[in-house]
C-alpha cells in the first residue's frame, strides 16, 4: 500500500497552477512518530477515497510553536509562527485539516494575531463534514455494537470546546459510545500537554496517564479512542502499564478508516 | 442624652463604613500595581456572562450539593440585607420599624416573614458547609496550602453568619409590638415560644441588645471582608466581568516579543541603525513575570477574589497525581505577595523599597511551574472566572525568557525546534518520508 499513497504537496499544486481545498498540516508527531504515522496515512486515505483534493506542506512544514509557547518560549513561538504564516499566506492557503489538537488550537487561535487567519478544523471535524455531506459514507460496520470510550484531547476540548464532532463519528460507526467518569469539558488530561510530553514529570504518587488510563479502562470498553497523537501515545504507554494490551487506542482517522476496509 | 443612641449609631456607620472604604481604595491601589490591559471590548458578553456566571451562579450548581446550598446562602445574604436600610433609618433616626409606616402591613410582613425563612434557611446551609469542612473533612479543604489561617478564615466566616442570622432572629422574636403585629414572625413566633416567661422590660433589653449586636456584627463583617477570601462576595462580579473572551486554549502573544521578532525577520531593517529613541520605552523591563507587579492587574483582581474553594485544585491532574502544583495555592500565594507588595508601600510612604523577596521562589516554586500540564481544568472549574493558567505560563516565561531555566530537557526539545523545526531531532528534510514507509 505505501507506494500507492499519493500525497501531493503545495510546491506541486502551485507547479501545476492550482489550489487545492484544504491543506493537510500534519504536524511533526504526524510526520515523525511512529505511531502517529500510521494515523496520518489513515487520514491520507480517508481524503483520497472522499476525493478532497489536498496538500501537504511536506518539508516546508515546521513546528507550529505550540510546545515552545506553552513552556514559556515565546520568543521561539512567535519566530516559529511568523515563518509558518509567512510560508501560509505565500501559498495562499484557505482552510486548514490538522489530526493534531496542539496544531489546530495553536494555527486557529494564536496565529490570526501574528497575520495568519485560515478557517482551521480539527480531522474529527472535517470528517463528520464529509460524512454528512455524503463525501464519505460507512459501510461493513465492524464496530457495530462495541464499546468505545472516547478521551477529550485538553487542547480539542476543553480549549476549544469541541466535544461533539469526534463523538458523532463514534455514533456513525455504530458503535457504543460509553463516557469515562471525567469527559468532556471535565475531561482529565493525558499528561501530554504543556510540553510534559518531552519532559519528566515532577514528583508525585502516581503518572497523570496512569490515572486517566485507569478511567478509561472502568469503562470495559475494546476501544480507548482518541483525537490526538500526543494522548495517543500516553493512553498507549498506559494500558501497556496496566497490562491490558487487548484494549486498543485508536485515533478516530483510523476507526473510520478500518470501517472502510483502507 | 436622649440622642445618645442615635450619635453611637452615627458613629458606628461612620466609622464601618469610613474604614471599609479605606480598605476598598487600598484594594484598588493594590490591584493597579499590575499591568494596563485592555479590557474595554466586548461588553454585551462581558455583561452576559456577568449576570449569568455571577448573579446567576451558573457554575456554583455543577457540584450539585455545594452549589444549592451556596445560592440559599448567596440569596439570603442579598435579600436579608434589604432590612439592613431600615436598621440604618431606624438607627439614625431613633424610630422603630419605619417601613411599617410606609408600607401596608401585609407587604412589610410578607418581607420580613420571607427574610426570616430565609434566615433560617441560611443558617442550617451553613451549618452544613460546616460539617463539610470540618466533620466529614472534604479532600478539598485539607490540602497542605490550607494552614491554619485559610482554616480559619473559612470557619470564622461560618461563625460569623451564624451568629448573624440567630440575632436576626432573637431581634425578630422579642420585639413584643412586631409579635404581636401577627404578621411577618414565620420563623420568630417559635423562637419567641423560648422567651415566653420573660418580663416585658427583660425582653425590650434582649431585643436592643440583639438588635445592636445584629447591625454591628454586620459592620464588623463588611471589615473583615477585606482581610478575608470572602471578598469574593464583591468581587465575583467584576472578576466574571473580565475573565477571559477567547477560547481558553488561546495564550496571548507577548506584544514586546512580536516587535522584536518582527524586526528580525524584516529584510529592510538595517541591523546597525541606532535605536529609535522612543522603542525603548515601549519594551518592557522583563518578559514574564517573577513578581505581582509583572502580571496584569486581572491577574491581581484574580487573587484577591478567589475564595479558595479548591474546586481548581480538586479537577488539576498534576495535584491528583500527588505533585506540589496547587491552581488553588498559586492564587493564595499571589495574593499574599500582593498584600505583602501593599503593605511594604504603605510603610514607605508610597513607594516600593526592594525586599529581597519576589512571587517566584519565594512562593511559588519552580516545581510547581513545571508540573503543569496547561490543560486548563483549572479555568473551567472555577465558579468565578479565575485563570490561575495565566500567571503558572507568565512564570514559566520568566523562567524560560529571563533566566533560560527550563528544565534541560525542555532545552533539549526548544534547541530543536529551533534547529530542525520539530521537537525532536529528526531533519526538516525527512518531513515527507512516513509517505513512503
Amino acid at each position: 500500500m505505501s507506494d500507492g499513497l499519493k500525497v501531493p504537496t503545495m510546491a506541486d499544486y502551485v507547479a501545476q497552477g492550482k489550489q487545492p481545498e484544504v491543506l493537510f498540516w500534519v504536524g511533526c508527531a504526524g510526520s515523525f512518530d511512529d505511531r502517529a504515522k500510521k494515523i496520518t496515512k489513515a487520514l491520507v486515505k480517508l481524503l483520497d477515497k472522499a476525493k478532497v483534493e489536498f496538500a501537504v506542506l511536506g518539508t516546508e512544514e515546521s513546528c507550529t510553536g505550540d510546545p515552545a509557547k506553552r513552556a514559556g518560549n515565546e520568543f521561539l513561538f512567535q519566530m516559529q509562527a511568523v515563518t509558518n504564516i509567512e510560508l501560509l499566506n505565500a501559498y495562499k492557503i484557505k482552510t486548514i485539516v490538522t489530526a493534531c489538537p496542539h496544531c489546530f488550537n495553536t494555527i486557529k487561535n494564536e496565529y490570526p494575531e501574528l497575520g495568519g487567519r485560515y478557517h482551521v478544523m480539527h480531522h474529527t471535524q472535517f470528517l463528520k463534514t464529509l460524512l454528512d455531506e455524503g463525501r464519505l459514507t460507512i459501510e461493513g460496520g465492524i464496530y457495530k455494537g462495541r464499546r468505545i470510550t472516547f478521551h477529550d484531547p485538553c487542547y480539542l476540548g476543553r480549549a476549544n470546546s469541541v466535544y461533539e464532532a469526534p463523538r458523532n463519528l463514534i455514533e456513525k460507526l455504530e458503535a457504543e459510545l460509553v463516557e469515562m467518569k471525567s469527559c468532556k469539558r471535565n475531561g482529565l488530561c493525558c499528561g501530554a500537554g504543556g510540553a510534559q510530553m518531552f519532559k519528566e514529570a515532577e514528583k508525585g504518587n502516581k503518572e497523570v496517564n496512569i490515572e486517566r488510563t485507569e478511567q478509561a479502562l472502568d469503562t470495559k470498553s475494546e476501544i480507548i479512542a482518541t483525537g490526538c497523537p500526543f494522548c495517543n501515545t500516553m493512553m498507549t504507554d498506559g494500558v501497556k502499564a496496566k497490562e491490558k494490551e487487548k484494549i486498543h487506542v485508536m485515533d478516530l482517522a483510523e476507526l473510520i478508516a478500518n470501517a472502510q476496509d483502507l | 442624652m436622649e440622642y445618645l443612641p442615635n450619635i453611637c449609631f452615627a458613629i458606628a456607620l461612620v466609622i464601618g463604613i469610613g474604614y471599609f472604604a479605606k480598605n476598598v481604595k487600598k484594594l484598588i491601589r493594590n490591584i493597579n500595581l499590575g499591568r494596563e490591559v485592555d479590557l474595554s471590548d466586548h461588553k454585551g458578553q462581558r455583561w452576559r456572562n456577568m449576570a449569568l456566571i455571577a448573579l446567576g451562579q451558573s457554575k456554583m450548581v455543577r457540584r450539585p450539593v455545594a452549589g444549592i446550598l451556596h445560592i440559599i446562602v448567596y440569596l439570603g445574604f442579598i435579600i436579608i440585607n434589604i432590612e439592613i436600610l431600615e436598621i440604618i433609618i431606624d438607627g439614625l433616626f431613633g424610630t422603630h420599624r419605619i417601613a411599617l409606616k410606609i408600607l401596608p402591613r401585609s407587604i412589610y410582613g410578607f418581607l420580613i416573614g420571607f427574610f426570616e425563612v430565609l434566615a433560617i434557611l441560611v443558617f442550617v446551609a451553613v451549618i452544613v458547609f460546616w460539617i463539610r469542612r470540618n466533620m466529614i473533612k472534604l479532600q478539598r479543604f485539607w490540602k497542605s496550602e490550607m494552614t491554619s489561617w485559610p482554616k480559619n478564615d473559612a470557619n470564622y466566616i461560618l461563625y460569623f453568619e451564624m451568629v448573624l442570622m440567630t440575632l436576626f432572629l432573637i431581634m425578630n422574636a422579642t420585639d413584643i409590638q412586631f409579635q404581636e403585629l401577627g404578621s411577618g414572625n414565620s420563623i420568630s413566633q417559635f423562637v419567641a415560644m423560648g422567651f415566653s416567661n420573660l418580663s416585658d422590660g427583660t425582653l425590650h433589653i434582649i431585643e436592643r441588645s440583639a438588635w445592636w449586636l445584629h447591625i454591628l456584627g454586620i459592620f464588623g463583617f463588611l471589615n473583615y471582608l477585606y482581610f478575608s477570601k470572602h471578598l469574593h462576595i464583591l468581587l465575583a462580579f467584576p472578576n466574571v466581568f473580565y475573565a477571559k473572551l477567547t477560547p481558553k486554549g488561546q495564550f496571548n502573544n507577548l506584544e514586546a516579543v512580536t516587535r522584536e521578532v518582527k524586526l528580525m525577520m524584516d529584510p529592510n531593517v538595517d541591523p546597525f541603525a541606532a535605536p529609535i529613541p522612543d522603542s525603548e520605552a515601549d519594551i518592557p523591563a522583563k518578559f514574564g513575570a517573577s513578581d505581582v507587579q509583572d502580571l496584569s492587574w486581572v491577574q491581581l483582581l484574580n487573587a484577591y477574589t478567589c475564595t479558595e474553594c479548591g474546586r481548581c485544585t480538586g479537577e488539576c491532574p498534576a495535584n491528583q497525581t500527588g505533585k506540589k502544583l496547587s491552581p488553588r495555592k498559586i492564587m493564595m500565594d499571589t495574593r499574599d505577595r500582593l498584600e505583602e507588595v501593599g503593605k511594604n508601600i504603605d510603610s514607605h510612604k508610597g513607594e516600593f523599597k526592594d525586599d529581597g523577596k519576589q512571587l517566584l521562589d519565594d512562593y511559588i516554586t519552580r516545581e510547581e511551574l513545571w508540573a503543569c500540564t496547561t490543560c486548563n481544568a483549572c479555568v473551567e472549574a472555577c465558579p468565578v472566572g479565575i485563570d490561575p493558567l495565566s500567571i503558572i505560563v507568565d512564570m514559566r516565561r520568566y523562567l524560560v525568557m529571563e533566566q533560560s531555566a527550563a528544565p534541560v530537557e525542555l532545552n533539549n526539545m526548544m534547541t530543536n525546534i529551533e534547529n530542525n523545526g520539530a521537537p525532536w531531532p529528526y531533519n526538516q528534510m525527512d518531513r515527507l518520508n512516513w509517505k513512503n514507509e
